[in-house]
């Protein structure tokens, strides 16, 4: 008998993930990268983190029964943990693919796993996405070299006790969180443009979501709403608003009444859509010089409001609006979870990311914003 | 010859009481009665005529009826199943400055002399209480350095909500209240400052701390405009770090026009040290159920105090009470007064308690509880970051004022375990600790304040055990998973408190939400 949907946990271990990061090859994504780094001496660690996440889950639920992936794709790591592998997926060969991450996610959700936990890096966590699994949590056990996506956890244990606390309640809150990927080739020669590739929905760390002196139910998706209801107040009648991709700007697209494309750039004008997922040229067609905004968020873990997964709106199409190009809208958490560190905008143009550098106000909800660093990144 | 006694271990063997007693509600017997109180005169009528229409209610409360010595029981056991600040050792309640409240001030205003006055009586007949009033105002006018002290609010954050109404009633009398519509504030004040502004209508800009934890002053700078109606600042702020540029942070906001309110709740580690005056703030308040000793929040009503400078002083709330020679008396004619906060004179007992406090200390005394305030929170800070995977961000290495906010989050990493699983633990040995306020800044936080009543040997006491549950959360992590062992319940599960279509904070709403009672 499978488990009900939503209630048991699963586990896929990309073995490879991380292989290429001792060997300093920026990421161990492909059959020809993962023997280079072979060949370098470099082991992968992502069974052995999952190993640890795997062993906090056991010294809560001692001798559970894990869904999983056959061999080094889980079942090794459960067993070492002293948990009990039910294996609903077998990679056809020895070297595993991206499709063997995807198929096996496919199976867990199948047999009836609510979260999957992974261990592996950016790379694993896009082909989860590309599974494409209905209401399927994801947590990211961190074992990969490239860790941009806001989907991992911040430590295997860490990953292993929230999954625990899953097995304990059947379900736990859960939040839409980004998935980013670079392209390692890029990486390799110098350069990090990573794509938003997605969002995966996110168990939230209780102890994030329950601040018992708050008055009010302090939900993620709540925040989102609120922050966009603040974005959507700063409207003005006809001026032009560049939505750029962002789960918060799904809201502000929503609160609009317009269907907005979660991963592209929309135009509206005075809550209608003028344009849909619109390419660098197309802005630079359409934008009227003084009449126009574009309303960014934090895209990803890292604090970009430009050039990551939203390049569109492009240095030549910053410079074409003008002065105070920019509406930054997000949630107070977005900023809290910065830990400090300033926001960044990375367009490529060193002239305008130095004018955009100061402090910059954050629309956190209707009359609310805070005013907060941003900085154009070091030089990777 | 083995002892009659055997001693006691370092950790306090501790189980708290478990009554399994059911809500008032369900103990509702018909016919039974706690007390018959006589009835009325016939000619003097019941006084419900006296009230408007729409406030008389046309049918009887669902209250339920019990026996007098059963309801005694139901309080008892329920007082028996809380940490309450008689009980144990309240540090952990950080932000609220649990200090002893004499039991002697208790038993002062149980006099018939204070209980028998009625708010309606005539000025004549209640000069005592107007006279320990106006010396309770003079008194905190002095420890502010402020023009005049208000005494009539009922609770912390509405004293922050009187700042704001006095700041937007200032700038209005001066023409400026249309165009002054900003109020700025920093991440680490009390959230109730950022509230109060909303709820005002001003546009609420928020700081976040620079490198060194604190407020970014080149961000303030940014922020302030002609817009500026407010700077609504906490020092020391929750963390425990005071900002040695707070003079500079009012100049800048006096030079655009803007007022600065002090949210002083918590001045336990500055009593007598440094005041409001001094760093030039238009208006403070602070909490006499935090600072000035008397019961807190649920053990006790709040009541708040507002000092302001000359400039507000005509638009404190009213009335006030002023000295004629050796008569006191209300006033209630200042035009430009925000009005009423709150029913007639404030929380009398309260400021009966306050006053006896400060008087039993003096001037010297407030200084010393100040300064042993802040010579505990040191001693158990250095205590607490012995504990490996305990931290104080924000200001690292350098010394707090009252309080700290720690975090755990080194521990958490390496275990799995977080703050709140170790708090619930921690109850076990008959201690507790509040995490923080929202927003959750601090990951994995915990607040603890020991406030100038703790002993050494209490304080010891409490970070052995915080010690103990941190060994434990690395070597047998189930046991600080699965806790509370040794209290009056175990697990609460929080989903019904977080979905608004679950929780019940009454029993009506509990009936309404789980047995569809049309109004209970």
């Amino acid at each position: 008998m499978d488990d009900p949907v939503g209630t048991a946990v699963g586990v896929i271990v990309n073995p490879v993930a991380g292989i290429g990061g001792p060997a300093g090859l920026k990421g161990s994504d492909g059959p020809a990268i993962q023997a280079a780094a072979r060949a370098r001496g470099s082991s992968a660690g992502a069974g052995r983190r999952a190993r640890v996440a795997l062993a906090r889950i056991e010294g809560a639920h001692h001798g559970a029964r894990i869904l999983t992936a056959g061999g080094t794709m889980g079942e090794d790591a459960v067993n070492a943990a002293g948990l009990i592998p039910h294996v609903v997926y077998r990679p056809a060969a020895a070297g595993t693919t991206a499709q063997d991450t995807i198929d096996a996610a496919r199976a867990l959700a199948r047999a009836g796993a609510g979260l999957i936990l992974f261990a592996g890096g950016d790379g694993t966590a896009r082909d989860i996405c590309d599974a494409d699994l209905e209401g399927v949590a994801v947590l990211g056990v961190p074992a990969g070299v490239k860790m941009y996506s806001e989907c991992f956890a911040v430590s295997p244990v860490a990953a292993g006790a929230v999954a625990a606390r899953w097995m304990t309640r059947g379900t736990l809150p859960v939040a839409a969180r980004e998935v980013l990927d670079v392209d390692e080739e890029q990486v390799r020669h110098g350069r990090v443009d990573p794509t938003l590739h997605g969002t995966v929905p996110v168990p939230v760390d209780p102890v994030r979501t329950q601040a018992r002196k708050s008055p009010t139910a302090a939900s993620e998706i709540g925040a989102a709403r609120i922050a966009a209801e603040g974005a959507v107040d700063r409207m003005r009648p006809g001026v032009l608003y560049l939505l750029g991709p962002g789960s918060t700007l799904a809201a502000v697209a929503d609160l609009l009444g317009v269907e907005g494309t979660p991963l592209g750039v929309d135009v509206v004008r005075d809550g209608e859509l003028r344009a849909s997922d619109v390419s660098e040229r197309d802005l630079l067609g359409s934008i009227e010089p003084g009449n126009t905004t574009a309303v960014v968020t934090i895209i990803g873990g890292q604090g970009f409001l430009l050039g990551r997964g939203n390049q569109q709106i492009s240095a030549r199409v910053l410079r074409r609006i003008g002065d105070d190009p920019l509406l930054v809208v997000a949630p107070e958490q977005k900023l809290i979870d910065l830990g400090g560190r300033p926001l960044l905008v990375d367009t490529g143009d060193d002239d305008l990311d130095r004018r955009l550098a100061g402090h910059i106000e954050v629309t956190t909800g209707p009359r609310s914003v805070s005013l907060y660093p941003v900085e154009a990144p070091e030089p990777f | 010859m083995s002892l009659p006694i055997a001693p006691k271990p370092t950790l306090r063997r501790f189980h708290e009481a478990r009554w399994d007693e059911p809500i008032i509600f369900e103990l509702d017997t018909p016919g039974e009665r706690g007390v018959l109180p006589s009835r009325p005169e016939p000619d003097l009528g019941t006084g419900a005529e006296a009230l408007p229409d729409e406030l008389r209610r046309t049918t009887s409360p669902a209250l339920p009826e019990i026996g007098q010595m059963r309801v005694l029981k139901h309080f008892l056991r329920l007082s028996q199943e809380t940490l309450g600040a008689d009980l144990n050792v309240d540090v952990g309640q950080g932000t609220c400055t649990m200090k002893y409240s004499p039991k002697v001030n208790d038993a002062l205003i149980r006099t018939g002399r204070l209980t028998d006055l009625h708010p309606l009586q005539d000025e004549a007949s209640v000069q005592g209480i107007l006279e320990i009033i106006w010396r309770t105002e003079r008194m905190l006018a002095e420890i502010a350095g402020m023009e005049r002290v208000s005494l009539q609010t009922s609770g912390g954050s509405a004293a922050i909500w009187t700042n704001i109404s006095m700041i937007r009633a200032y700038h209005e009398a001066a023409g400026e209240g249309d165009r002054r519509d900003e109020v700025i504030t920093t991440i680490f004040s009390h959230p109730s400052n950022a509230a109060t502004a909303k709820a005002a209508g001003y546009r609420v800009i928020t700081l976040y701390p620079d490198a060194d934890g604190y407020p970014d002053i080149e961000a303030f700078k940014k922020a302030l405009s002609p817009r500026t109606a407010a700077l609504m600042i906490t020092n020391p702020e929750d963390t425990g770090i005071c900002n040695r540029r707070i003079a500079e942070f009012v100049d800048l906001a006096h030079s655009v026009g803007a007022l600065a309110a002090y949210d002083q709740a918590n001045a336990n580690g500055i009593l007598g040290i440094t005041r409001a005056k001094d760093a030039g703030f238009d208006a403070c308040h602070f909490n006499l159920h935090k600072t000035f000793s008397t019961p807190h929040g649920g053990g006790g009503p709040g009541s708040g105090a507002n000092g302001v400078s000359e400039k507000l002083a005509p638009f404190l709330p009213g009335p006030v009470v002023e000295r004629d020679g050796d008569r006191f008396y209300l006033d209630g004619e200042r035009p430009l007064s925000i009005g009423k906060v709150a029913p007639f004179y404030g929380v009398v007992p309260n400021i009966v308690r306050a006053y006896a406090w400060m008087r039993s200390l003096g001037a010297e005394g407030l200084r010393e509880a100040a300064e042993l305030a802040v010579l505990n929170n040191n001693y158990l800070m250095k205590r607490i970051l012995e504990i490996p995977g305990a931290s104080a961000p924000y200001a690292t290495g350098r010394r707090r004022i009252e309080q700290v906010r720690y975090s755990w989050r080194a521990l958490y990493e390496e275990t799995g375990i977080t703050s709140e699983e170790i708090g619930v633990r921690a109850g076990d040995f008959g201690v507790h600790y509040w995490t923080s306020h929202h927003p959750f800044v601090v990951p994995q936080p915990f607040t603890l304040e020991p406030t100038e009543s703790y002993s050494k040997a209490e304080l010891d006491e409490y970070a052995d055990v915080m010690a103990h549950v941190a060994a434990e959360a690395r070597e047998t992590p189930d046991v600080v998973r699965t806790a509370p062992h040794n209290q009056t319940i175990h697990h609460i599960h929080h989903d019904d408190l977080d979905d608004p279509e679950r929780w019940a904070p009454s029993w009506r709403a509990y009936r309404r939400k789980y047995f569809a009672d049309g109004d209970g």
